[in-house]
């Protein structure tokens, strides 16, 4: 008994050891950060958001554009919350600063770099993850390839930052080296008892490809500051068939 | 450190630059000439023209009386006194403080450099040979003040140098016009029979400010050492530079490394002594052909690191061409700023050390450029486009917070795009309109938010904001500019929600 106890201690050590080589953090940063997504925590590896890892988000039109960047600032008002500066790489930029609070960011805190080239945003990107000074890195870019995300992964291996590969209206949608594939898409958002005006932005928070996880298709509101998680997703979508409700506007 | 001085004094200056241009005039007679009060008069003649005393001054119709072969040119003063600057400029490689003594002269401060030319009159000899190849004629002194090399260089023995302390002897048996003097003072010495400055030492000083007034009490004192002069450099010195002359020309890369490392250390380590740091620094090279390399930096924070600012130099070093070599290497910090403890504390990062995040900015803006990097802070105007203002410093703090209580799109076009809208109502929100050839059904509408002109900055009509929804959940930003029965307002789309 005691042999076979021994055993599955070793082979648990093992996983993590395993885990930490895929680029998984497993000490103790991974747990400091509560990113609100709790059904989805299940998909993880170890169970947390994998922190110190580059994520990529694909956006093919310009709806999921915006709705992606407001998911990363969701998870970045999390990653930035002690203090941390963030750095916002671009070669097509459209970010309004201002809103950034909305996610619960001090616009000020981060730092944009607008590049003309998807390269120099590379080099950016990757110059920055090896700065384990800033708390996380996005860059928002069309083309990159396997060996060009690969270096990105590498850079953050040693440093422990989180990188956000942000692949908006790509020319084609190949693989990466990154520990996740992510695809965001916005949902029509809920009023209350039919009342006039836009409610909460809602999203549906595809987990794509998840290396030593679990994909799955989850839907998070944004509400006061935290991501909410949706259970009752046919709530928000009218049946097709019924009479739309008369509009009144305010 | 006792002062030196080396002056310089161009004898033919105007003239020998027509010679450079046409090497056939050389050893011909010939003078430039300008007009004054209605006649023509010498401004500058020839070498050939000394032995027949023809000298600045005399109407060209004496002159030509007197030698009718002499031939004549228009004079251009304002070319002359650019050849005298960049002929200051040019002595940047000997002192780094040259400067014009016009309307033919040099003066250079030649403090502290002559022992990298070993000594006085190798520095001066190098200076005169370099001179005489270039087809100038010149003659030069050394002294203690500037007023005692001027007087040398133009009345005494070409080449001479006045061993410190000593100029008052060299300056005894020299005519009063060797004071720079005017002509009224001097016609009057002449009159009364001072024919050399030694002369003078001998008449107390309250007889000579009665007689000549101040101005001959001072040049006499600055000539002597007992008055301060000041030099008015062709550059202004700047605070901090390094030099490294080089023995010999650098033509490597791995060469021009160690120059920039060596450079680096020095201005960094007086940079700590002194508490400060670069904010933008150049990096020069002299060339062997005269011609000047240089590049340069630019950093987000006062930095004194050695190791940071030798990789901001380092992405650059491949633009410098050597050529021949380089024999000279200058370090400029052009840009200095204090580096104190509470700058560091502005930023309030808690666990963060943003002293990395600063040189990383700094390699990045020597790849990307300086103009890629945006910082955002907050300004209390409604109008969107206004409402934040760019910073070009890491440390400034915001002054008023950011606003939420009215919705803002995460995306906002940098120009709005006009639109095509179905609208049922006036001031009821579009119930469905066209952008970039797709017809898109709102389904969710809030507004309107008007948001006015702000007269003070620009007048037009308001615009009418809309925060609207789609039936697939798209959330865009439209505004209406105008209002109906305004004539026909636009609809216009500005941006997009999260």
């Amino acid at each position: 008994m005691k042999e076979l106890a021994g055993k599955k201690e070793i082979i648990k050590q093992l996983k993590e050891k395993i885990l930490a080589m895929e680029g998984f953090s497993s000490g103790p940063d991974s747990h400091q950060f509560d990113f609100n997504l709790r059904p989805m925590n299940a998909a993880f590896p170890g169970g947390t958001f994998p922190v110190g890892a580059v994520h990529e988000f694909i956006s093919p039109t310009q709806t999921s554009f915006s709705a992606t960047n407001g998911f990363i600032s969701g998870l970045l008002s999390t990653l930035m919350k002690q203090d941390g500066i963030c750095l916002w790489v671009s070669s097509g930029r459209r970010l309004f600063p201002s809103t950034l609070k909305f996610f619960g960011i001090e616009p000020h805190r981060i730092i944009f770099i607008d590049v003309r080239r998807d390269k120099d945003a590379l080099w950016v990107m990757e110059q920055a993850l090896k700065c384990n000074s800033l708390a996380a890195v996005v860059a928002e870019l069309r083309d990159i390839n396997f060996a060009e995300s690969r270096r990105l992964q590498l850079a953050v291996e040693d440093s422990r930052v989180t990188g956000f590969l942000h692949h908006y209206f790509p020319r084609k949608e190949n693989t990466l080296a990154t520990v996740s594939r992510w695809r965001i898409k916005p949902l029509p958002s809920l009023v209350i008892d039919g009342l006039p005006g836009v409610g909460f932005p809602r999203w549906e928070v595809e987990l794509e490809k998840i290396r030593n996880g679990q994909p799955g298709i989850w839907q998070f509101e944004w509400r006061n500051g935290v991501f909410r998680h949706i259970t009752v997703p046919k709530r928000t979508v009218p049946e097709p068939g019924l009479p739309q409700k008369e509009r009144h506007y305010a | 450190m006792p002062k030196r001085y080396l002056s310089i004094w161009f004898r033919h200056l105007a003239t020998d630059r027509m010679v450079r241009l046409h090497p056939e005039l050389r050893d011909k007679p010939f003078l430039l000439y300008a007009p004054e009060h209605g006649r023509m008069v010498v401004r500058a003649s020839s070498r050939a023209l000394d032995r027949e005393g023809i000298a600045p001054g005399m109407v060209v119709a004496d002159v030509r009386a007197i030698l009718p072969s002499v031939e004549v040119f228009p004079d251009d003063p304002v070319t002359t006194d650019k050849l005298l600057k960049d002929l200051a400029e040019w002595f940047l490689r000997y002192t780094p403080v040259p400067a014009i003594d016009p309307p033919d002269g040099l003066m250079l401060d030649i403090t502290g450099c002559t022992h990298l030319w070993g000594g006085e009159l190798s520095y001066l000899k190098s200076i005169v040979i370099r001179l005489r190849k270039g087809g100038y004629d010149v003659k030069a002194a050394i002294a203690d003040t500037i007023g005692a090399a001027w007087a040398i260089a133009r009345f005494g023995k070409n080449g001479t140098i006045v061993e410190p302390g000593r100029q008052a002897e060299a300056l005894r048996s020299l005519p009063p016009s060797a004071l720079r003097l005017e002509t009224t003072i001097l016609q009057r010495l002449e009159k009364l029979g001072f024919r050399q400055i030694g002369q003078l030492s001998r008449i107390p000083r309250t007889n000579l400010r009665r007689r000549f007034g101040d101005v001959l009490l001072t040049r006499l004192g600055q000539a002597l050492g007992t008055e301060p002069e000041l030099l008015n450099p062709v550059q202004p010195p700047p605070l901090y530079q390094e030099w490294l002359p080089a023995l010999e020309p650098i033509r490597t890369a791995k060469g021009i490394e160690i120059a920039l490392q060596r450079l680096l250390d020095t201005l960094c380590e007086r940079f700590f002594n002194e508490g400060k740091g670069m904010r933008t620094g150049t990096f020069k090279g002299y060339r062997v052909d005269g011609k000047v390399e240089q590049i340069s930096i630019g950093t987000n924070r006062a930095s004194r690191n050695a190791v940071h600012l030798f990789k901001l130099f380092e992405l650059k070093i491949p633009e410098i061409e050597p050529a021949l070599g380089i024999e000279l290497f200058v370090l400029e910090a052009t840009l200095v700023e204090e580096v104190s403890e509470t700058q560091e504390a502005l930023w309030s990062m808690g666990n963060s050390d943003h002293a990395a995040i600063a040189e990383l900015l700094d390699n990045i803006a020597g790849k990307v450029g300086m103009k890629s990097i945006h910082r955002y802070l907050p300004l209390e105007h409604h109008w969107p486009e206004a409402s934040i203002k760019e910073v070009s410093s890491l440390v400034e703090e915001p002054e008023t917070t950011w606003r939420t209580d009215r919705p803002r799109p995460l995306h906002l076009l940098p120009h709005p795009e006009p639109i095509e809208v179905m609208v049922a109502l006036p001031d009821y929100p579009p119930l469905h309109f066209r952008y970039k050839g797709n017809l898109i059904k709102v389904a969710k509408a809030d507004g309107p938010e008007r948001i006015e002109q702000e007269w003070w900055l620009q007048t037009g009509p308001p615009r009418d904001y809309y925060y609207v929804e789609d039936e697939n959940g798209a959330r865009y930003w439209l505004f209406r500019l105008g209002t109906y029965g305004n004539g026909e307002p636009r609809w216009f789309l500005h941006g997009f929600f999260a």
